[in-house]
């Protein structure tokens, strides 16, 4: 699902798009929505003197490419530390979640690419708060790994 | 799925389609060898994959069929309606296990025992004739030789075959395409000799036509003669074909897209280059891409046929439906059109040619009576005309009745009574393309469901083209689509607004208006409007429309402003943008699909810089902007008779007169809507002022004229804020107070009892109320008598 991993290139911004969009790029003429994985998952906003990293996924046939902080790894990872996310886990960012790995130093969230770029059908509601440990850098690998 | 179901799921239904139209022409002319010999063969084609690749229920179908086709071959039946709709249905059924295998791979659960017993009953004729000798010279006794069918490998099949159907074989050998076949046209060998060699031609490895002489079976001038005719008989066949995914062409496409826009780039740093060796590269690339472009753009086109030629087929089972009798007749079929086009264009189509035969035409007896042949024509035709495609579907039939149309569109609350007496005949057919007007009185199976005019009209639309209708009562009915030729390719001109640049589709835009300042925008209500050679334009700032600034509403400022007209469904207004650029040449790219739901964006374009630039939805726009509302009014097409006074569409300025009801005022003698504190009103002898902009200015109160009397009331001698209209005509102003603004329309007038009181100049119905116009310019005369009056006034239509 992720087909590259690019810098941050121009965009041109989309007025009246939904906030989650930034704008549209020019991938080698491609035009290829972006999307800011912060406000999707409605984390708080990048400090403006951090440029963001393009990945680019493809799912129902579009690509978009999601705006990250930082590229990790790419790790591979034992099926059996799958685990669902805990029921505990309120708020609209579990919509987003597959699941969960069980690393031996933490817990590594996957993300639903699906749903993500789904706008229609995912996107919040309610206002419950997150009330998870969750490392900005660990969005980031999952969606690298993400099949 | 194995690659030899694959080919056969494609071919056989390419096979499937032919039929159809082969079996209706075959209805017409029923004695056309020709026809039936190629009927026969697609069936046994079919029969005989089908069996090698073990579908048994396809099989047994197909071989009902055909036996049913070889005693017509034969001779032993005659082709009645019955059997066409038999062999028909059995062509259906084909279809929808061929379906089945395309999905589950087995030819489905269907029973079809049913459609067999029929087949096989209708093998018999009603009056069994006497047996024919069957066909010249073809042996009855089956011959055990390979052909290239593989259903004869089949052990215990072809045996059977061979005592209930004349052998395989025969068909093949009677082939006229083929060598052994014209030769035995042509009487020049005999069936025997030819199939021995046939024979000998799969043992061995000679060629037919070295066998046959070998064996003396024909002469040689004979076969050199028949090889001849046959290559020259082949010169369709020498424009050779390949088959190509759809995919592939779309992906060439795209690919060709791109190069065009590498080319545009390219040629802009062509100037910065010196070597002179690169110019004419560079206009070579350039040429390539071009043509590059043209030829690619051309594999896109398929001919019209590739709808139409089901439709002889729909048209003898719709009349045969409905009863009546209908002739189809196609012109144009050779003209291309993109696929994208054809798509769109199937479905709406297929409505216009059921409604036609459902709707138009009438019954045979009917038609009598009316002087008619009792056969009904449908006629097709498609051109290319002015860059544009033409497609028409005419039916000589009753044509459209207003009256009925009338009658409904009023029962659906579509029109008003008046509105209706009102339209012109055209304007009144173009009713049956509203929304909720295609229910028809009884849904038949036909049509009246679902698919209605409205639909075809948007679908049309939605690429770019029109629809209209023309009817002539008891003659017929024609309606005509048009549909712009080129897609992905569109002429733009490009502007600036709020740092960001736009581009706007040539086909919308009417014409550049530059102000060297912004006092000529005239702001009415919130509403900025501009005076076009004397029409008003209602205007719409881009970076306000679009969120890109804050302040709701630029003030007329002195700095130059620049407006690109545009039009949208006939509506006209005015787009205020920061800059023009040039205009070029742009290659429209789709948004995704999360961006693809914002109706002011119809696409995106990489301009020569690399650059992404959106491209406006000129009508997304409009309606976002108010200037056209969601569905298409009917208001707009009144017509009126004699003895009522009307006036050009223009704005006016409703106003709600305390409880006298309202009143409205021509947007164009207004300048201002301004809030005064009721303090501010003096009181000159019998008139009241104040002052404004410097000068003295005449305030009228609205009730007090319009209820014919009494003193001002200066009882509301407080700050309490007077909504006061301010309107100037010739140097003269006057100030009115008014109770409250109700809101601005744009509408023909047509006064309907004109001045029953003065400072009326008649009554109207805006919007489901009366109102009452005011005659401004006779209540400035009669409130500043003692201005000095400048040349009389221009009393042209209010």
């Amino acid at each position: 699902m992720v087909k590259e991993v690019i810098q941050f290139q121009p965009i041109t911004r989309v007025p009246l798009a939904p906030e989650v969009i930034v704008g549209v790029m020019n991938l080698r003429g491609q035009i290829v929505s972006v999307m800011d994985l912060r406000r999707r998952l409605e984390f708080p906003e990048r400090p403006c003197d951090q440029l963001p990293v393009n990945v680019v996924v493809q799912a129902h046939e579009t690509a978009v490419s999601l705006l990250v902080d930082e590229i990790g790894d790419v790790i591979d990872v034992q099926e059996d530390a799958f685990e669902t996310p805990p029921v505990t886990l309120q708020g609209f960012v579990r919509d987003m979640l597959r699941g969960v790995y069980k690393l031996p130093e933490r817990l590594l969230l996957v993300l639903d690419i699906e749903r993500v770029l789904d706008l229609e059908n995912f996107t919040h509601e309610t206002n419950a708060a997150i009330d998870m440990d969750l490392h900005k850098g660990h969005a980031t690998e999952s969606a690298r790994r993400v099949q | 799925m194995d690659e030899i179901v694959k080919d056969f799921l494609i071919e056989s239904k390419e096979n499937l389609d032919r039929l159809d139209q082969e079996l209706v022409k075959l209805e017409a002319d029923p004695s056309s060898k020709e026809l039936l010999a190629s009927i026969f063969r697609t069936i046994h084609t079919i029969k005989g994959t089908c069996s090698f690749l073990g579908f048994a229920k396809l099989e047994k179908l197909t071989h009902t069929a055909e036996s049913l086709l070889a005693r017509l071959r034969d001779g032993e039946l005659s082709l009645t309606p019955e059997v066409t709709s038999g062999l028909l249905a059995a062509v259906d059924a084909i279809r929808l296990m061929l379906a089945a295998i395309q999905e589950t791979e087995h030819d489905g659960g269907e029973d079809y025992t049913p459609l067999i017993a029929r087949l096989a009953d209708l093998q018999n004729p009603p009056a069994s004739a006497s047996e024919p000798p069957l066909p010249t010279g073809l042996p009855a006794a089956p011959v055990p030789l390979a052909t290239s069918s593989p259903a004869d490998s089949e052990n215990a099949k072809p045996v059977q075959e061979a005592s209930a159907v004349p052998p395989v074989l025969d068909e093949d050998l009677a082939d006229p395409s083929k060598l052994g076949g014209l030769l035995l046209q042509r009487g020049l060998v005999t069936p025997r000799d030819l199939a021995q060699a046939l024979h000998q031609q799969e043992i061995g490895r000679k060629r037919l036509g070295e066998i046959l002489i070998e064996q003396g079976a024909a002469h040689p001038e004979d076969i050199l003669a028949a090889q001849r005719a046959l290559e020259s008989r082949n010169p369709e066949a020498a424009v050779e074909t390949i088959r190509v995914g759809v995919t592939l062409l779309d992906r060439l496409m795209n690919l060709v897209g791109e190069l065009v826009l590498a080319r545009n780039q390219f040629l802009q740093l062509r100037n910065r280059v010196q070597d002179t060796a690169f110019l004419p590269l560079s206009q070579r690339i350039n040429l390539i891409t071009s043509e590059l472009q043209a030829e690619v753009m051309k594999t896109r086109m398929q001919p019209i046929s590739n709808v139409w030629n089901k439709f002889p087929r729909t048209v003898r089972d719709l009349a045969r439906n409905c009863g009546k009798d209908v002739r189809l007749e196609m012109e144009g079929q050779d003209t291309e059109l993109d696929r994208t086009i054809i798509e769109t264009v199937k479905d709406p189509m297929t409505h216009l040619v059921r409604n036609a035969i459902d709707h138009g035409i009438e019954l045979p007896e009917i038609r009598k009576q009316a002087g008619k042949q009792p056969q009904g024509l449908l006629m097709l035709r498609a051109f290319h005309e002015g860059g544009h495609v033409h497609i028409e579907v005419t039916d000589d039939g009753a044509g459209l009745n207003r009256s009925r149309i009338c009658e409904k569109a009023i029962e659906r609350s579509l029109v008003s009574r008046q509105q209706a007496d009102r339209m012109s005949d055209r304007e009144i057919f173009e009713l049956i393309f509203l929304p909720g007007f295609s229910t028809a009185e009884k849904v038949t199976n036909v049509s009246g469901r679902g698919v209605g005019m409205d639909v075809v009209k948007t679908k049309v639309e939605k690429i770019g083209g029109t629809v209209d209708v023309h009817s002539a009562e008891g003659k017929g009915t024609t309606i005509r689509i048009q549909i712009p030729l080129t897609l992905a390719i569109i002429p733009a001109l490009l502007v600036t607004s709020g740092s960001e640049r736009f581009a706007i589709p040539q086909v919308s835009l009417l014409e550049l208006v530059r102000l060297e300042t912004g006092k000529a925008i005239e702001i009415v209500h919130g509403a900025a409007v501009y005076r076009l050679r004397g029409r008003l334009l209602p205007l719409v700032y881009l970076n306000s429309e679009l969120g890109l600034v804050t302040h709701p509403l630029p003030e007329t400022s002195d700095t130059a402003v620049s407006i690109v007209v545009v039009q949208a469904h006939g509506y006209e207004f005015g787009l205020v943008v920061d800059g023009i650029l040039d205009s070029e040449e742009i290659v429209v790219k789709p948004l995704g699909k999360q961006l693809k739901k914002i109706s002011t964006y119809s696409g995106v374009t990489i301009l020569g810089d690399g650059h992404v630039t959106l491209i406006l939805d000129i009508p997304g726009l409009a309606r976002r902007a108010r200037i056209i509302s969601e569905s298409q009014e009917p208001s707009k097409i009144g017509k009126v008779p004699e003895g009522m006074v009307v006036t050009a569409s223009q704005s006016l300025l409703i106003v709600e007169n305390g409880s006298r009801g309202r009143m409205a005022i021509p947007l164009s003698l207004i300048t201002r809507l301004e809030e005064f504190p009721a303090s501010t009103i003096e009181l000159v002898g019998r008139h009241e002022v104040t002052q404004y902009g410097g000068k003295v200015m005449p305030i009228v109160r609205l009730s007090r004229i319009l209820s014919k009397g009494g003193p001002p009331s200066t009882a509301a001698n407080n700050d309490d804020p007077v909504q006061v209209v301010v309107c100037s005509e010739s140097g003269r102003s006057l100030g009115l107070v008014v109770d409250r603004i109700v809101d601005i329309v744009n509408e023909k007038l047509t006064i309907e009892s004109p001045g029953q009181r003065g400072g009326v100049l008649g009554s109207s119905i805006i919007q489901r109320r009366v109102t009452e116009l005011l005659d401004v310019v006779a209540l400035m005369h009669d409130e500043s008598p003692t201005v000095s009056e400048p040349e009389a006034p221009d009393r042209k239509g209010v």
